[in-house]
């Protein structure tokens, strides 16, 4: 066989094997996602949105979970978000070369793969054992324990795009550091940075683990960041785990609902990155 | 090519006001010595910059005429590891001492870069921008001062009617003007120019000069080039640096038709660079 032959026969091979491993990784997501609206359809209509979860046997919603779910993601954004861009300021602005920021950015690399399961018994120990009952609070601060370590990563590599020439311009006019950062670097980056937040959030809004061991789940409305709350992760885990029917259907509509926002903020984020003005 | 030749290059230089006939010595350097980390990067610099005048600086890449000019407003402080022994006098005080208020010193010494670094937000912000630093206008005034300095820098007719469009709209020459605008917007005394016609097209590179040309009974300029010509054509005062050393410093004329130096001599002809 000569040169060309064989190299022609190697680049096909390596070529139907990425394809062949492609499509297998394809496969499996379109299943998912043609069960879940085949599954999930029915459940979806005005009843989703506008009743409670119902005891076993008869029909209701889900808009208790679905409030609960929406309360603890906005607070966990709130408390999550500032610190998290704070600490990617630090990091990319503050600590170039820094052994400090060294270690800083090798544990937030840590707690951006640790299990969230980890993350909901350390709430657990350090809010609800003190408390004495789960809480929505409990399940906003360790959503929020996931947020920080994304928006960190995300601000900082934002940051680190911004070109140094641009920050040595604003200096040479005279202007204080934190006017740079905040009146330059942030604005250059800013499609960017609320890019990681909106990931942060999509990843968060399915979380289940660290809930359980947090917010609980609760059958009633409840408005009471103090008690424990109703969310769609833990109800479509209760739910579909269940023997009845009319639970499971539920259960469904859940999960469907959960991955459609996470779809949509996914997209959200593209839109945005596609309009930085420095891109990675 | 010879000296006679560089003379020749010469004679396209538009004709320039005697340098240095009764202009002030602004910046006094003296046993200027510069370190990146351990490395010697500018050793034992003496120098004068003078008021109203160009003094351009040539040499090989690497021979640290980027670095003399990033020490006169202590921008490389943004950096750990880099540091600066010696003396630079601005006015007779030295900006080197300990404790300083950096701000307030780069507010009086303005500086363009070789690539153009407009802010990301409207071409009248970018200007708007430093003007508000240290100054509180009323919004009249602020218009006025951002009109001239884009009239200053030869950019008025190109923007006057797209002041709200990002500044990164614009074409690189414009950037380039529009970084020079809101340089001279906060109303500098010394003006540094980093290489600033070098990503630039030759149209583009001949209304910078111009300009510099047009700044100069007004300010202290200093600019770096890698373009002999350019240093010829637009400066008072040359400067001749190889590996961190200043080599020769004199009228830019006689620099170009009679160096005393031998490297001077080999580098302007093209000998090595």
């Amino acid at each position: 066989m000569g040169i060309y032959a064989r190299r022609r026969f190697v680049n096909a091979l390596v070529m139907s094997l990425s394809v062949a491993a492609t499509a297998f990784g394809v496969v499996w997501l379109v299943l998912v996602l043609w069960t879940l609206l085949y599954q999930g359809f029915s459940a979806i209509g005005p009843v989703l949105f506008t009743q409670m979860t119902p005891p076993p046997g008869s029909s209701g919603g889900l808009l208790n979970a679905i409030f609960g779910s929406l309360v603890m993601t906005v607070a966990a954004t709130l408390i999550g978000t500032p610190t998290g861009m704070l600490a990617g300021t630090f990091l990319a602005e503050y600590s170039r070369g820094g052994r400090f920021g060294e270690i800083v950015r090798f544990i937030n690399d840590i707690l951006l793969s640790a299990p969230s399961i980890i993350v909901g018994l350390f709430v657990y120990e350090i809010m609800v054992v003190p408390m004495g009952h789960f809480s929505a609070w409990a399940g906003a601060v360790a959503l929020a324990i996931i947020v920080i370590p994304v928006v960190v990563r995300t601000t900082e590599d934002m940051l680190n795009l911004v070109p140094n020439t641009l920050r040595e311009a604003a200096s040479a006019l005279g202007t204080p550091r934190w006017k740079v950062i905040v009146m330059v670097s942030y604005r250059a980056a800013v499609q960017g940075m609320l890019t990681g937040v909106m990931l942060a959030v999509a990843r968060i809004a399915g979380e289940t683990a660290p809930l359980l061991f947090t917010a609980l789940n609760n059958q009633f409305w409840s408005t009471n960041l103090n008690a424990p709350i109703a969310n769609l992760p833990v109800v479509i885990f209760q739910f579909a785990m269940s023997p009845y029917a009319d639970w499971q259907l539920l259960a469904w509509g859940g999960a469907l609902l959960i991955t459609i926002t996470v779809l949509f903020l996914n997209i959200g984020a593209r839109l945005l990155a596609s309009w930085s003005t420095f891109k990675p | 090519m010879s000296p006679a030749a560089a003379t020749q290059m010469m004679t396209t230089a538009p004709p320039r006001p005697a340098p240095g006939a009764g202009t002030r010595q602004k910046v006094q350097i003296r046993n200027l010595n510069f370190y990146y980390g351990a490395a010697h990067a500018l050793k034992n610099i003496n120098l004068t910059l003078r008021d109203k005048s160009v003094t351009a600086f040539i040499g090989p890449s690497g021979c640290g005429k980027s670095t003399l000019l990033r020490v006169l407003n202590r921008i490389y402080e943004l950096y750990p590891g880099q540091r600066a022994t010696g003396e630079v006098l601005v006015d007779g005080e030295n900006i080197l001492t300990p404790g300083r208020d950096l701000n307030l010193l780069r507010a009086k010494i303005g500086m363009v870069f070789q690539k153009p670094t407009p802010f990301p937000m409207s071409i009248h912000d970018n200007i708007a921008f430093g003007i508000r630093l240290y100054e509180k206008l009323p919004a009249s005034e602020l218009e006025d001062r951002i009109e001239s300095a884009l009239h200053r820098a030869a950019l008025w007719d190109e923007v006057k009617d797209k002041l709200k469009q990002s500044g990164l709209s614009l074409s690189g020459g414009q950037q380039q003007r529009l970084c020079i605008a809101r340089a001279i917007a906060v109303k500098p005394e010394i003006l540094l120019l980093d290489e600033p016609a070098s990503a630039l097209d030759p149209i583009s590179t001949q209304r910078i000069e111009e300009l510099i040309d047009e700044l100069k009974p007004d300010y202290c300029i200093a600019i770096v080039t890698h373009n002999m010509q350019q240093a010829a054509r637009c400066s008072n005062y040359t400067a001749f640096m190889y590996l961190g050393e200043l080599v020769e410093f004199d009228e830019t004329e006689t620099i170009f038709t009679h160096p005393k130096e031998r490297r001077t001599e080999d580098y302007i002809t093209g000998r090595f660079g």
